[in-house]
């Protein structure tokens, strides 16, 4: 595709080659008919010509003149203003021509008139057309779809008037006057379309009139021109013969015209125009300040600052609580002599006794608006605007606005005051939950790292015996859990397994857990019996733990020469053993102590040693209250029965083909696979 | 969901748990034992978990810690009424070797004099 800039360049290039042909056919076809030749062209060569340079500045301009913004209206008037300028110098420097030849002998030769005459007309329609695309982006300012509807039919047909020159016949003079007709009245019903006109503040309201008072007095000048040529000379090409340059000129003229008097009658009510729209700016600076990355003194001052402007205040302040004492105060033309001064007056008025009702209230209840402002007994000031910011029952600020005149805060100061606090007050809020979710973010980010060094606090891999095959499973409910399991070979024929409960979950439990896990290694190494390591364990833990926590575990010694499982229990789940020889899966009965419970020597005779002989395919299963304590929807428990009766079916898989087993079978009985609780299982099957 | 009650029964001060004791619940436990502890007035407690549902390690922690304080002050505590399923987490932590834990009301308030004399 051509570039912006090359379409620009072509169209210019085109334009001036029609416009140069036309001149040369006119002046051929001039010369033809003063000698009385035949000129060998007919008459539509240069209507084509002429249309042509008027379609191709259409496009030019088209693509040269930007859509309409608040902000470039004037600049669009000027760019109006410039054109007719050099267009006027061209037209001022061949009338001067005309003037000091006006005896000369070249000027009796129509073939001299009409080609400066073509120069006029060249230039008259350089300043139509561009004005005729200004006016269009004006119009089309804020359009909707039906504007840009009724727009399109006018400036469609308008084109395709360039047409009609072709047919042009005297005969006919009450169509062309007919259309004509039409047109202006279309183009006067299109003109009362001036939505620009409200954003142009007062100085530019009056530049506007200037400008747009300029383009009807170039074109009064232009068309003039014209017509002086049509009256004086004999013309080859008439433009104003054409159709579609006067309905261009009258659009215009009519369109700078209403433009000119809507705006005479804009301008005393411009500046409440001009207010609000810079409230509406304040709004918009309020709610953007705070994503711009700004802190919450940038959102203050802003409403220092825009109040102060709202209401033509004379003076104001801003105080900043911070746990219910004023932290900082933000001042406007006002010293901390004369606040202190000024808060007595608004003591004296009750509009603070209003506000800590309010307060007491935890403003639960809306404000009574009208209450805020009062009347000053002080020299400087006549009036004062009291308004608290509020976020969520919780006072922030407040905001006092003093006026030097007594009345001065009407009805709408302050509901625009208060929706400016109400903004900051979002905005502020909208920054503390922002700081708070970033916060949050950071502990998840801490708690998924608590998640991955707990997991690593569990055995890695599982020990590999000819005597046994282990398979073992974990799973938390929160992040972090307090289950805990763990393994030990203590001799080559002896292993040391553990499994435990930390009471309580989450955070708390995972740190017991931990603790655990160190007592455990310390003393795994001296190969004691399960009922000392138990009572040592207990003395240890007596130390660390919190009065309410207590640790519930299983302690189990597999001796592979002796073909036995010694074992003990410190308040947890009993264990699950299945004996292959009998077929049927059985809990261990011992007695046993939680950990932590009795935190005394006594503790020792809490607890039971047990040692029992195992068999090839027995099944040793442990495990924590997790899977007991699982709930269908109607509050069932797993419990132990189903536990006892999934292995005894299960006895010839795999151990872990029996986690795999059972942990679907758990989760089709609480129909769910969000457990409430960690999960801990340990399957050791003898070989 | 939990619901602790107080009814005081002559000397006895009956302590009523209905519902769930779980790691958000055994606050409001904690709290009604911290009142009974605290009252000098306080000298007999008897714990009714007949509606008592269920029971977690947190809840038994909150009975756990009162042991030492109530066998400080002087304070003796029965629990009766507890259904099979809560007296075996009792058991099975072994709580029971610690807390007199019997089957009704009748037996409890025996077992709360006759170990005073």
């Amino acid at each position: 595709m051509i570039s912006e800039k090359g379409l620009l360049r072509l169209t210019i290039l085109f334009a001036v080659l029609c416009w140069l042909s036309l001149v040369l056919a006119d002046l051929f076809l001039l010369f033809a008919e003063i000698n009385g030749a035949n000129a060998g062209i007919t008459e539509e060569i240069p209507q084509l010509l002429l249309s042509l340079y008027i379609l191709f500045f259409y496009f030019f301009f088209k693509i040269r003149i930007q859509k309409a913004e608040s902000i470039n209206f004037i600049d669009l008037l000027w760019h109006v203003f410039s054109t007719g300028l050099i267009v006027s110098l061209v037209q001022l420097s061949v009338s001067l021509f005309f003037y000091l030849l006006s005896d000369s002998k070249l000027l009796q030769n129509p073939l001299t008139v009409n080609f400066f005459y073509h120069i006029n007309l060249g230039a008259v329609i350089v300043f139509l057309v561009s004005t005729f695309i200004v006016w269009k982006r004006l119009i089309l300012y804020q359009k909707n779809k039906r504007l840009l509807i009724i727009w399109q039919v006018f400036e469609y047909s308008l084109l395709a008037s360039l047409l009609y020159s072709f047919f042009q016949t005297g005969s006919q003079q009450w169509l062309f006057n007919g259309l004509l007709g039409i047109f202006i009245f279309y183009g006067l019903v299109l003109s009362f379309n001036l939505k620009w006109i409200a954003y142009l503040n007062f100085k530019q309201k009056w530049r506007s009139i200037l400008l747009l008072g300029l383009v009807i007095l170039y074109l009064y000048y232009f068309i003039n021109n014209l017509f002086g040529f049509s009256q004086e000379f004999n013309l080859i090409m008439d433009l104003l013969d054409n159709i579609f340059i006067l309905v261009i000129a009258g659009f215009i003229f009519i369109y700078a015209l209403i433009s000119i008097l809507v705006i005479l009658f804009n301008l005393p009510t411009s500046s409440v125009f001009e207010q609000k729209i810079s409230e509406v700016l304040n709004f918009q600076r309020l709610s953007q300040s705070i994503q711009k990355g700004d802190n919450e003194n940038q959102v203050y001052e802003v409403l220092l600052e825009s109040s102060n402007n709202a209401v033509f205040s004379t003076s104001a302040w801003l105080e900043i609580h911070e746990n219910d004492e004023t932290a900082r105060i933000l001042k406007s033309n006002i010293t901390d002599l004369k606040i202190t001064q000024v808060r007595k007056s608004i003591q004296d008025s009750g509009i603070f006794v209003y506000l800590n009702k309010q307060k007491a209230n935890n403003f639960k209840k809306d404000l009574n608006l009208a209450k805020l402002t009062s009347n000053l007994n002080d020299p400087d000031y006549g009036s004062v605007l009291v308004m608290p910011l509020i976020i969520q029952d919780r006072q922030i600020g407040l905001l006092v606005v003093l006026k030097d005149v007594s009345d001065g805060f009407n009805k709408e100061m302050v509901n625009i005051i208060n929706s400016f606090v109400n903004q900051a007050c979002i905005s502020i809020e909208n920054f503390e939950l922002l700081t708070e979710a970033l916060k949050n973010e950071r502990y998840r980010e801490e708690l998924k790292i608590a998640s991955k060094v707990q997991k690593s606090l569990l055995p890695h891999s599982l020990i590999s015996d000819t005597e046994f095959e282990m398979h073992a499973f974990y799973e938390s409910a929160d992040e972090v859990g307090g289950d805990y399991y763990d393994f030990f070979k203590t001799a080559d024929h002896k292993t040391a397994v553990i499994i435990g409960d930390v009471s309580g979950k989450g955070t708390s439990a995972s740190f017991n857990m931990s603790q655990m896990k160190g007592v455990f290694h310390s003393l795994v190494q001296f190969d004691l019996d399960s009922k000392t390591f138990f009572s040592r364990a207990n003395h240890a833990l007596s130390h660390c733990l919190e009065k309410t926590s207590f640790i519930t575990a299983a302690y189990y010694t597999i001796d592979s020469h002796e073909k036995s499982i010694t074992f003990s229990r410190a308040g947890h789940c009993p264990g699950l053993f299945y004996n292959s020889k009998e077929a049927r899966a059985e809990y261990f009965h011992n007695n046993g102590m939680g950990l932590g419970i009795v935190r005394n020597d006594s503790f020792e005779k809490f607890i039971d040693i047990t040692k029992i002989h195992y068999n090839s395919g027995d099944i040793l299963f442990l495990y924590t209250d997790g899977i007991i304590e699982a709930k269908n929807t109607v509050g069932e428990e797993f419990g132990y029965d189903r536990l006892s009766a999934y292995l005894e079916q299960n006895s010839e898989k795999s151990p872990k083909e029996i986690q795999d087993g059972l942990i679907n079978y758990l989760y089709d009985f609480i129909g769910t696979e969000n457990l409430d609780d960690d999960y801990t299982a340990l399957i050791i099957r003898f070989l | 969901m939990i619901n602790i009650t107080t009814e005081i029964e002559r000397e006895d001060h009956i302590l009523k748990i209905e519902g769930d004791v779980d790691a958000s619940s055994s606050i409001h436990l904690d709290e009604a034992l911290t009142v009974l502890a605290n009252n000098s007035a306080v000298k007999f407690i008897l714990v009714d978990g007949t509606n008592l549902n269920y029971i977690s390690s947190a809840g038994l922690g909150v009975f756990m810690s009162y042991i030492d304080d109530f066998k400080n002050k002087n304070i003796k505590m029965v629990i009766y009424g507890l259904s099979e399923k809560v007296l075996n987490v009792f058991q099975i932590l072994g709580l029971d070797q610690l807390m007199i834990i019997v089957t009704d009301k009748q037996t409890a308030k025996k077992k709360l004099h006759e170990v005073q004399s």
